[in-house]
């Protein structure tokens, strides 16, 4: 019963994050087996059958392709944990150099979406349950259900269509990067993208609020602080959210790791020059190391998102903190 | 009475449901005045609740007022604006929840909910938090300001609660079944507290309850509510002595009697939906001296004293006797008998959390023990280890002298038959998708494979827990809450048990009900012979239905005997205190007395 908390918590937390860094290594063995170790020769799958038996030897040695499977794993992983991820094969530039910039371009974009997405939608979600079946609350019902079905290539080409080549010209249809340029030099060049993912990942957060919302309105805890006077204000805002927010982290979690994937379709769509690009076109190129390279980092956001998750759905729940 | 002008009046209040325009509360007046406490009895569904929340101007989803009107100190609530109302509640009327569990905000500190109640300066804010926080008996120190609710106790969350109503100094305190959940020693402090703080303040008080026992002990003036209507109000002792309601007089005899003196009697059938409330007087149905001028019209309201005024035309008129079983109060086994269940040394646990040591306990063939005990004192493992809900337990466990597995998983089917379960809340107990028969026949099925008579299996057990053959059609939303827990005791019977484990069976029922269906155990175990293991922490209702009574404290037995022995003589300090702190139910002899048959005990 001491309130002296914290104790449960960073338990809790140390552990969440051992699950993590479990994750992390479960990812790199399903990373190395399917691009390096497939049966065959990933040297020769790469160069193509015209490949010299020169190259293919300078390739293998490059790609650690000597030793047993294991001895190659751990070689490999030697390599990742500690940055060192090889050079691209396609421009022979170190991997981290070639991907830095993309990374963090990826990042403004993910970042800005959801820093408009979530707020909002929460707004939004809690409106609705506000004014639980009235037309507004249809309308949104509907809209976000629509938003929730349609792919995110499909809403991208209707902004396009709306807001940059047919109705409207407001914004440019693609990215156009300037070199030495940071992407959010650019804001005009950000909004198309930056509203596809608002637009993509909104409409499941405002479901889950409408609907956790409801029923901490329906709670006697929210009565009795209204029948304690208190002005509506301070019954949403300190009584009501901060029992709701605890399931939406979850829901919000989730969207943001689909962001992730959801950002590759998104940023070939625009041109835009992030991790989903280069992925596409380390593919198209075969380019090994920086493949591996952008699937782990993916990985590890993933793992990061849900422990931010985690952290706040515990941080809302007092019983959680107080614990010993 | 006071002279003084009422802090409270209703007058005419009419509240419906929308969209049916069904009336839940009509025709409903009444005045409170400062430093009185007013009773409000009745059953669910009697629209008690609502017309609680109608003091502070809040109608709850799917209701509205549709007509009188509610005033205090003169000021009609209808004709305040939004501000005003919200000025209203908390400062001059104050609410204190029928369950401080779920009405504190899990995710806010105490004192964050108890200074909120105030605006203004906050120093003077926490100044008088702190002294409300000591006239209710509780620690006034950050520490405790600092606490969630769930590092409170119950009884301290309750105490929580009435703070907070009284932190504003109000003029009026509604409390809608502030003690129900709570153990008898702590409902005595919630009590105490609730009498202490309306003196202080000279608060007037309206006390919703369905429990004529706990109102009794508390009100100034009483009224029983039935079907949206106040069919009775007046001083305690004018409703006590006399009542002139049918309704009235058998709720009180519904109470269960600490000192076994008067019979407990249940009333038969269930209060009518707002949807479904007859023509004439509401309780016609249900009423024993009813004759057919009672189902045209609703009887208006007639003075029977000095402010004690009473909905029914035929005030007054003597009851026909009720008639209650006979009461066994000692273990009827001989010298020779082998106990049914034979418990020696039961150690039970959660993890390395004993919950039970030292427990020993033999039950014999057609007896009912009762396992008495607040909550926290194990009594509850005790009847799951016997179930073979609970396996975390060591020690000898017989039925009929053959030892049983701690998991039902591993007892014989024979063995999973002989012992049945029943359930405290049968809203939660009775699977919603199924109806009745179904719910019925899943033991049966279970224990005993296929069967062909499957109708008559149904038929049997329904006819045995008092329930109608179109029951069986139904699904458990369809019914009341007695008529679900008749439901839960006949598919327990339906597998021809020698032992039927009820788990706190009444607790979350209504006082009429409860007595129903203690008389229907009384009944079974008359007729079938069988043995019961009746769980509760409502000691006057061990007298009215066991014959053995094993005394639960903190996981060990600490007293053990026939009831008869227990209750003239108790041993143990506990028990006395569980005793002393039971609101001791007493009605005049007259009440009773014109009913000869009744008291055959």
């Amino acid at each position: 019963m001491s309130r002296k908390g914290g104790g449960g918590m960073s338990r809790m937390l140390f552990r969440r994050s051992l699950f993590g860094l479990f994750t992390l290594w479960v990812v790199s063995i399903v990373v190395f087996l399917a691009t390096q170790a497939l049966p065959g020769d990933a040297a020769q799958a790469i160069l193509g059958r015209e490949a010299t038996p020169e190259r293919l030897a300078a390739l293998r040695a490059q790609l650690h392709l000597g030793g047993s499977l294991p001895e190659q794993y751990f070689s490999w992983l030697g390599h990742v944990v500690t940055f060192n991820m090889g050079s691209s094969l396609a421009s022979g530039n170190p991997v981290l150099d070639t991907i830095g910039p993309m990374v963090l371009n990826s990042t403004v974009l993910m970042f800005a979406s959801a820093v408009i997405a979530i707020p909002l939608a929460i707004v939004i979600g809690t409106w609705s349950a506000l004014k639980k079946d009235t037309a507004m609350d249809h309308v949104t019902g509907v809209v976000t259900l629509v938003m929730a079905s349609l792919p995110e290539f499909v809403v991208g080409v209707l902004l396009v269509l709306l807001l940059s080549t047919g109705l409207l010209h407001l914004f440019p249809a693609v990215f156009v990067q300037i070199p030495g340029e940071h992407v959010w030099s650019h804001p005009d060049q950000l909004a198309l993208p930056v509203l596809t993912l608002v637009l993509a990942v909104s409409p499941y957060i405002i479901r889950i609020m409408r609907a956790t919302m409801l029923e901490v309105l329906d709670s006697q805890y929210v009565q009795q602080a209204r029948l304690k006077g208190l002005p509506e204000r301070t019954v949403i805002w300190r009584h009501a959210i901060p029992n709701a927010i605890g399931p939406v982290a979850q829901v919000i979690a989730l969207q943001l790791a689909w962001l992730i994937g959801g950002v590759v379709i998104v940023e070939y769509l625009f041109r835009f020059p992030g991790i989903g690009f280069e992925l596409i076109d380390s593919v198209t190129n075969r380019d090994l190391p920086v493949i591996q390279a952008l699937v782990i980092i993916i990985a590890l956001f993933y793992v990061i998102v849900n422990l931010l998750a985690d952290v706040v759905t515990l941080a809302v729940n007092p019983k959680v903190r107080t614990a010993q | 009475m006071s002279t003084a002008s009422p802090t409270l009046v209703v007058d005419a209040l009419r509240i419906v449901g929308v969209p049916s325009m069904a009336s839940i509360i009509d025709q409903l007046t009444l005045e409170v005045h400062p430093g009185e406490i007013l009773g409000v009895v009745g059953e669910s569904g009697s629209g008690k609740t609502t017309l609680g929340l109608s003091l502070l101007n809040y109608c709850k989803e799917g209701t509205k007022v549709d007509g009188g009107s509610v005033s205090i100190h003169d000021h009609d609530l209808a004709a305040l604006n939004w501000r005003q109302v919200r000025e209203l509640r908390g400062r001059t009327v104050a609410y204190i929840p029928q369950s401080p569990a779920s009405a504190l905000n899990p995710a806010l500190r105490v004192g964050t909910q108890l200074r909120e109640c105030l605006p203004g300066d906050p120093a003077a804010v926490l100044g008088r938090v702190r002294e409300v926080l000591r006239e209710v008996a509780l620690p006034d120190d950050d520490e405790f300001l600092s606490r969630y609710p769930h590092q409170l106790s119950g009884g301290q969350q309750q105490r929580v609660a009435i703070a907070m109503a009284f932190t504003a100094r109000p003029a009026l305190i509604v409390m809608d079944e502030p003690t129900t959940g709570l153990d008898v020693s702590t409902q005595e402090h919630v009590l105490h507290t609730v009498r202490e703080m309306c003196k202080t303040y000279d608060c007037a008080a309206v006390y919703i309850s369905h429990d004529m026992a706990v109102v009794a002990e508390l009100a100034d003036r009483i009224a029983v509510m039935y079907s949206g209507r106040i069919v009775e109000i007046g001083r305690t002792a004018d409703v006590l002595d006399h009542p002139s309601h049918p309704y009235t007089s058998r709720l009180l005899l519904a109470v269960p009697d600490l000192d076994a003196v008067r019979p407990m009697v249940g009333i038969p059938g269930n209060a009518p939906s707002p949807m479904a409330r007859p023509q004439g007087c509401a309780f016609a149905p249900r009423c024993p001296i009813a004759d057919s001028g009672c189902k045209v019209s609703p009887p208006e309201a007639t003075d029977v004293g000095e402010g004690h005024s009473v909905r029914c035309f035929k005030a007054g008129t003597p009851l026909p006797p009720a008639h209650a079983r006979p009461q066994r109060q000692r273990s009827v086994r001989t010298d020779g008998d082998k106990p049914v269940i034979d418990i020696s040394g039961l150690k039970a646990g959660y993890g390395k959390f004993t919950v039970l040591e030292d427990i020993n306990l033999s039950v014999y063939s057609g007896d009912c023990v009762a396992l008495l005990g607040e909550s926290g004192s194990g009594k509850t493992t005790l009847s799951r280890c016997i179930a073979g809900l609970h396996h975390n337990f060591t020690g000898g466990l017989e039925l009929s002298g053959e030892p049983l597995a701690t998991s039902s998983f591993k007892r014989t089917r024979e063995q999973r038959r002989r012992v049945q379960y029943i359930f405290q809340n049968p809203y939660e107990s009775l699977n919603p998708r199924r109806t009745v028969e179904e719910l019925i026949l899943q033991p049966v099925l279970a224990v005993r494979g296929k069967v062909k008579n499957s109708r008559d299996i149904v038929a049997t057990a329904l006819e045995r827990a008092s329930l109608r053959p179109d029951h069986a059609r139904r699904y458990p939303d369809q019914l009341s809450g007695g008529e679900r827990q008749r439901v839960a005791i006949a598919r327990a019977l339906a597998t021809e048990p020698e032992v039927l484990i009820c788990d706190e069976i009444t607790s979350a029922l209504d006082v009429s009900v409860q007595s129903s269906l203690v008389d229907l155990l009384r009944g079974l175990q008359a007729e079938m012979g069988l043995t019961l293991l009746f769980i509760t922490h409502n000691i006057a209702l061990v007298r009215n239905i066991a014959q053995q009574v094993a005394v639960l404290e903190r996981g060990r037995i600490v007293e053990f005997g026939d009831v008869a022995d227990i209750f003239d003589n108790p041993q143990h300090d506990y028990t006395r205190s569980l005793m002393s702190a039971t609101p001791n139910f007493q009605l005049p002899s007259q009440v009773y007395a014109a009913e000869p048959n009744g008291v055959a005990l």
